[in-house]
């Protein structure tokens, strides 16, 4: 990838790759940190984005294709916004995750995967995201909620919604 | 963000500097940090892995490996360069600890790090991290640029002639990749999938290069060893158990929390003083003794210390320590489920016993919970977790069958209760069968 | 690595340190069953069939990857072994679709063969099987999901045996699947491979898909007609209203030449047997000038006559021959041209110069490599061309030498090629083909540092690093090519038509100067080598043998002139000066391979054999229709000289094979048929069959007994047509053809020892440079045979629409 100008990505991100690429003994090292990256800005693995990693590292698509279906935070379809990703595994089981589960399908209106029709939520149950001790817990996007009750629950959509709600006030998204 | 918990019986080495801001070096630093790399350096190789076969520390990943041992495994003259690598993909169920040495003490993983390669001559150490923790990794990368920027990592490490470098990795989402050579896949840019043993990766291991990999709070250990001593570290615990060990209490118990307890403390102790015992003052049902993969335990089998022997004895695993309480309201069916899901959504796919294994346990559970097995099901659930047994490339097929079998075994009423279409006594919630 | 003992079941064994423990079971006759161990491709450990106890180890080990040592015990079956294989396959058959009555692979399939051994008989699920739909994923490969058993033999055929790493694993677990990589289709080089090694019936070829249950299909193992490498192919055969058909090739039991490989011409490229433009009737030109069908009687009669006719009136008669048909077809057209025509104007359409290589190699023994040398071969030296597309088999063998057993490559060619990717070194040398100055790299070799002309490649010379002193970087990578070159200790040079003549001489003398240098010289079609070898050349004769000098040749061939004829280029010349007044052909186009006016042939009877009605044919006075190589028994040789046998798998109404065409023919004219071909008991050259009667032959011992005529050269000839006693002749006659009867019958590769007859006038003939015309078919083209083969033809605008959509793509970034 010589020029910025051909990338699909923020000239800010593209140079980050450029160093990332030749931080290893081995440039493919690279590939999996560069897809998640990559995702965080376009919001998930397009072809597009596929095709400029492959060419970055220097391997194919099919091959970047075979390593990002194996990771499941790796996706190849847009989420919300916000995605939240509430863990129903044993430890937040046994504290109620089925219950905040459920909770959150009321209040967003959408199931397992699913998107909000003004895309700014999307929905899904994940395995566990290690805070077992202080379940139940969910992750939104990046960002850990945990000691949930279905209270809680309701204020952190409402500290999102009002998040989206400003940045689309200011004109657009932060990445726009 | 977590929340600290303590006990009196507590034995704070591992956890000494949580809470006191020592992700920031200077903080750090004024805590004692970095000494032990000091001294280590000065010492030399043979010192280091005289003092850690001394101090008795075993992996706490989970296999329990004497780390002492494991280093000395590396040849000293290699024509590959040596690498270090961090395990910090934590991802066992009921496992949460990596987590708070990542927030409360980074550093100590990077000077572990940095001992470990002064061990076996190694000049770059990895530190791999789950993609989850983005907001730890971020912590991590500034830890690591801040001791850098003190001189502590780079080409000459506290000033001397050596080099170490420290690289921070993120995953993206698998469990399988705590597996060490899956962990060097990954970290390669490739699939996640296990390598061929032999070779081990003391001889051929991340880039081909012979390299020690190690669990996050065995290497967050290392530098706690170096200053209070080896001896001084295994007489904290129990025979042939060094040290401390940081176990997650999670479920149904009034205090959840990682707790930093002597090996081969009493689990029925950690339960129900500890931890303050089962939540709402229900019965306890059964005990989980170290995260999903080990075999549960049943109250009468809970009266034993908490290392690698006595609960190998007991007839499980002190695995990573976490220690997931279960109640009287708790349905074993959908625990097992839960349990078996999980194994199902994390298997590689590479070998047949565990991919199809696990997908058929998985797709029988989920009927049988919601009421539509058959007396058969139940022994068809055992002879499936029984025939994976062993048979796996890797060890998930072993961490799905060992607890599917405990729960069949050891709750075996509790299955049948749930036949003739009869629902399930406890569950609210049941997944829809396949049938 | 020193040998270790140590036990399995019981038997000492014994085999090399590090030997896998499936190889060395396997070398001793104990079947370790497996799904995703391959001989020779990466090891998976995945599919844990294998699965064996060893003493003092606590969980089952997997065979294929044990390295056995010494004293070590193993226990390949028992009671635990069995129920973890029954478990294993019980746990694959969960999802299986169960659909064996139709699925291509039932009957040969592993998993079945597993299912039925191990007796995972009882199905332990309810839920509903997962079923998705088959995928096209090109026009040569089809995926059926859910009979796959993810053993990754596919995978790896492409990528670590092909080179191609067009297939991948994607999403894991459960889900975790075989994918293309164009997403939905493959783009590769449509070798099929990847369905040769699938061991059920996952992946799957549409020439083959729901066609047929393979038990009712005979198997005839033969030579593929394709390419100057002979891949052996074998053929599946069903009875059809016209005789029969052919509904598969594949390469069923991997005992050929070509140990695993086929490529898409061989796999895919039979249907042109079945080609609605077959040649089935001979046709005659009527008075108002159009061919008209006629009965074989009629045309053999009338080519008979007008054979005659032209010879008693003194004209010249020309004779082209093939490089398709086989060694006993050919040694029969210039014996019967020689000798019945009384002609030397006898050639064929030259892919490559094989009488100037002769020249070159005259005199010196065991300086030809064969094709199985090029598998172990330590260094390879090969110039010009680009075998991943014109030699397939000659890249497998190139490719897996150097990932086996890390084989040394050199290649140096005008343009990069493919397998540079296997090569030590490589080298660009300044010429094009045009200026034939590939001759220049000889004398580098041979130590002229100026030979090379670099300044040539000014265009090159950009993209590479900038010159340091005054020697420019190509010379000096030259000089480094060349010093490794020499140093190696035993070296095979592979060279094509690149090298004609002079140049064959001088490449030659050079590698002839160093010890240990064999050579290998490509030919285009699947028995370009057998028609040079059998004389189909109008100065040599069988073995390249000088007319000049016939020697037995002069004894054996009545009326054999001792003169030169004419070689391909001036009998049509001839023709177009009316001097020719009969021309017959076989197997071959001469007006379209030399681009003739087909006015030229006003004064020329013009008599065809072929199997299509190719441009030569159709301006024909009579056309034969002839059978193809699937269609006839006879023996090829391929370029490196190595002889196979070719067996009659189909058959066509109405054709006949070129063998039987000629002898008719010969009948016709009233020739003495017993002096063309060796058959019966009486006669010169004939064969005294024993029967058995000194053996007394009894029921039961048909086949040993046939071993025994074979091993003696007495299979009884009772036929004019059986070729076979023709090739008794060759054998009789060419010092390079003392085959190995026994291996060449059974199916084996047999090289000829061709300790090449001296051949002193030779390069004074050979000066004829655009005789030769290199063919250049690549991996989906074979000429006229191409061109009628539909499944080629779908492939070849699949491939050119995938490319389109690549640059499509590129156009639209």
């Amino acid at each position: 990838m010589s020029t910025e100008s051909l990338s699909i990505f923020s000239p800010q991100l593209a140079a980050r790759f450029d160093a990332l690429v030749e931080k290893y003994p081995l440039r493919r090292s690279a590939l999996i940190p560069m897809l998640l990256y990559a995702q965080d800005e376009i919001g998930y693995l397009s072809d597009a984005v596929m095709e400029e990693v492959a060419e970055r590292i220097g391997i194919t698509t099919l091959d970047v294709r075979n390593v990002a279906s194996y990771y499941s935070m790796l996706r190849f379809k847009p989420v919300g916004k916000y995605n939240v990703q509430v863990c129903t595994n044993i430890s937040c089981m046994l504290r109620g995750a089925y219950d905040i589960f459920e909770h959150l399908q009321d209040r967003l209106g959408i199931g397992h995967k699913g998107v909000t029709a003004d895309g700014v939520f999307s929905l899904e149950e994940v395995e566990c995201i290690g805070v077992c001790c202080w379940a139940p817990a969910l992750q939104v996007n990046y960002d850990f909620h945990d000691d949930l009750t279905n209270e809680k629950v309701d204020d952190v959509l409402a500290s999102y919604r009002a998040k989206a709600r400003s940045e689309q006030a200011e004109g657009g998204s932060a990445h726009a | 963000m977590p929340r600290l918990v303590s006990h009196p019986d507590e034995v704070k080495i591992v956890t000494r500097r949580f809470g006191m801001g020592a992700a920031e070096i200077d903080r750090y630093i004024e805590l004692g940090g970095y000494e032990s790399a000091k001294k280590c350096l000065e010492q030399g190789p043979e010192f280091i892995i005289n003092e850690m076969k001394a101090s008795g520390l075993r992996g706490r990943g989970g296999a329990g490996f004497p780390t002492g041992l494991k280093w000395s495994f590396v040849p000293k003259q290699s024509t590959k360069p040596k690498y270090v690598l961090v395990n910090g993909d934590e991802s066992e169920p009921g496992t949460c600890k990596d987590h708070l040495i990542f927030l409360h003490d980074p550093h100590a993983v990077i000077e572990g790090t940095v001992i470990a390669g002064l061990a076996i001559g190694a000049k770059t150490g990895f530190i791999y991290l789950r993609g989850e923790y983005r907001y730890l990794i971020e912590i991590v990368e500034k830890a690591v640029a801040d001791a850098y920027a003190k001189g502590f990592l780079g080409k000459n490490i506290f000033g001397s002639e050596t080099e170490f470098q420290v690289i921070v990795q993120t995953g993206a989402g698998a469990y399988e990749v705590g597996e060490e050579s899956a962990l060097m896949e990954s970290l390669e840019g490739k699939r996640g999938v296990p390598r061929i043993k032999p070779p081990f990766p003391a001889v051929v291991g991340l880039y081909g290069g012979p390299t020690v990999i190690n669990n996050a709070e065995t290497i967050a250990t290392v530098p706690h060893i170096f200053a209070m001593g080896g001896a001084a570290y295994a007489a904290v615990g129990s025979e042939r158990n060094g040290g401390t060990r940081l176990f997650g209490i999670s479920g149904h118990v009034e205090r959840p929390g990682v707790y930093e307890l002597p090996m081969g403390y009493n689990l029925k102790k950690m339960i129900y003083e500890v931890a303050g015992g089962v939540r709402g003052g229900r019965q306890l049902k059964a005990v989980v003794p170290g995260g999903s993969s080990t075999p549960v335990l049943l109250p009468s089998e809970i009266d034993l210390g908490m290392d690698f022997d006595q609960v190998g004895k007991a007839g499980s695993m002190l695995g990573s320590g976490g220690v997931v309480v279960i109640d009287d309201q708790t349905c074993i069916v959908e625990f097992a489920l839960r349990t078996i899901s999980f194994y199902a959504h994390e298997s590689c796919g590479w070998c047949i016993p565990c991919r199809e294994g696990t997908d058929w346990l998985k797709k029988s559970l989920t009927r049988f919970h919601a009421g539509f097995g058959t007396m058969k099901d139940i022994d068809n659930i055992q002879y499936l977790a029984e025939n994976m047994m062993g048979r796996t490339f890797c060890p998930l097929g072993d961490a799905a069958a060992m607890p599917t079998i405990g729960f069949v075994k050891k709750f075996r009423k509790e299955f049948e209760d749930h036949l003739n279409g009869k629902p399930c006594p406890f569950a609210k919630h049941v997944e829809v069968a396949l049938v | 690595m020193p040998d270790v003992t140590f036990t399995v079941d019981g038997k000492k064994l014994t085999a090399p340190a590090g030997t896998l423990l499936i190889d060395a079971c396997r070398k001793a006759g104990i079947e370790i069953p497996a799904f995703c161990y391959y001989p020779g491709l990466s090891l998976q450990a995945a599919c844990r069939m294998c699965v064996v106890r060893q003493e003092k180890v606590p969980k089952l080990q997997t065979a294929c990857t044990t390295q056995v040592g010494e004293g070590q015990v193993f226990v390949t079956e028992s009671a635990e072994i069995a129920q973890a294989r029954k478990a294993t396959i019980e746990l694959l058959l969960g999802n299986h679709p169960l659909d064996c009555p139709v699925c291509d692979a039932g009957g040969e399939c592993e998993l079945q063969d597993m299912t039925f051994k191990y007796g995972a008989g009882e199905s332990l699920y309810v839920e509903a099987k997962q079923h998705r739909e088959e995928q096209k994923w090109s026009p040569a490969v089809y995926f059926d999901r859910p009979r796959c058993i993810l053993c990754y033999r596919c995978v790896r055929m492409c990528g670590e045996g092909m080179d191609v790493w067009a297939l991948g694993i994607q999403s894991r677990g459960a889900s975790a699947t075989i994918a293309p990589n164009g997403g939905d289709h493959l783009d590769c080089e449509q070798c099929g491979m990847c369905i040769d090694a699938c061991p059920v019936g996952a992946l799957t070829s549409d020439t083959y898909r729901y066609k047929t249950r393979p038990w009712e299909m005979n198997h005839v193992a033969t030579v593929c007609t394709h390419c100057g490498d002979g891949c052996k192919v074998t053929l599946g055969i069903r009875q059809a209203d016209n005789g029969t058909d052919i509904v598969r090739a594949d390469n069923r039991d991997k005992s050929g030449i070509n140990g695993d490989f086929l490529c898409a011409k061989g796999r895919f490229g039979f249907d042109f047997v079945e080609s609605p433009d077959r040649l089935t009737k001979p046709l005659i030109r009527n008075a108002a000038g159009t061919l008209e069908p006629a009965t074989w009687e009629q045309a053999i009669r009338h080519v008979a006559s007008k054979l005659k006719e032209v010879r008693a009136a003194g004209r010249a008669i020309g004779v082209i021959g093939s490089n398709t048909t086989t060694n006993e077809e050919n040694y029969l057209l210039q014996k019967f041209a020689r000798t019945v025509l009384g002609t030397n104007n006898i050639d064929h359409v030259r892919s490559t110069d094989y009488p100037g290589f002769a020249a070159a190699m005259a005199g010196h023994d065991h300086r030809a490599a064969s094709l199985r040398d090029t598998q172990t071969a330590k260094a390879i030296l090969l110039i010009g061309g680009n075998p991943t597309e014109e030699h397939p088999l000659l890249a497998w063998n190139l490719r897996t030498n150097f990932r086996l057993n890390q084989a040394r490559l050199y290649i140096a060619t005008d343009s990069p090629i493919k397998l540079e990717r296997q090569a030590l070194m490589s080298l660009q040398l300044p010429v094009s083909l045009e200026s034939g100055g590939y001759e220049s790299l000889s004398d580098f070799l041979g130590g002229d540092d100026n030979a090379l002309d670099f300044g040539a490649m000014d265009d090159v010379i950009e993209s590479r690093p900038t010159q340091t002193d005054t020697v420019p970087t190509e010379l000096t990578h030259a000089k480094t090519f060349r010093e490794a070159v020499l140093a190696e200790d035993s070296l095979i040079v592979i060279f094509g038509e690149e090298f004609r003549g002079a140049a064959i001489q001088k490449l030659v003398a050079w590698g002839l100067g160093k010890e240990n240098v064999k050579f290998a010289y490509l030919g285009d079609y699947v028995n370009s080598r057998g028609a040079a070898d059998m004389g189909l050349l109008p100065d040599l004769l069988p073995g390249y043998v000088p007319v000049s000098e016939p020697g037995a040749f002069g004894e054996e061939y009545a009326n054999l002139s001792k003169q030169p004829g004419l070689d391909a280029v001036q009998m049509l010349d001839a023709a177009g000066r009316g001097e020719l007044g009969a021309l017959y052909v076989v197997g071959a186009d001469p007006i379209a391979s030399y681009g003739v006016d087909p006015a030229a042939f006003e004064n020329t009877f013009v008599i065809v054999q072929d199997i299509f009605l190719t441009e030569t044919a159709a301006l024909a006075d009579v056309v034969l229709p002839s059978a193809s190589l699937y269609e006839k028994t006879g023996t090829v040789t391929n370029s490196y000289g190595d002889v196979q046998l070719v067996k009659k798998a189909a058959d066509k109404a109405g054709v006949k094979t070129d063998f039987e065409i000629l002898v008719r023919v010969a009948g016709g004219m009233g020739i003495d048929i017993k002096k063309l071909v060796p058959f019966g008991t009486t006669g010169k050259g004939g064969v005294t069959a024993d029967m058995g009667q000194s053996r007394g032959a009894q029921s039961g011992e048909a086949d040993r007994h046939a071993v025994w005529l074979t091993a003696n050269n007495l299979e009884p000839r009772l036929s004019p047509f059986d070729p076979l006693a023709v090739l008794d002749e060759i054998q009789r006659l060419l010092p390079a053809y003392q085959l190995d009867r026994l291996n060449l019958f059974g199916g084996n590769d047999v090289p000829s020892q061709p300790g090449f007859v001296p051949v002193s006038d030779l390069l004074a003939q050979a000066a004829h440079q655009d005789v030769v015309l290199p063919a250049h078919d690549g991996l989906f083209t074979s000429g006229t045979l191409g061109a009628h083969t539909v499944a080629l033809t779908e492939i070849r605008q699949y491939q050119h629409s995938v490319s389109d959509a690549v640059v499509a793509e590129t156009a639209a970034d």
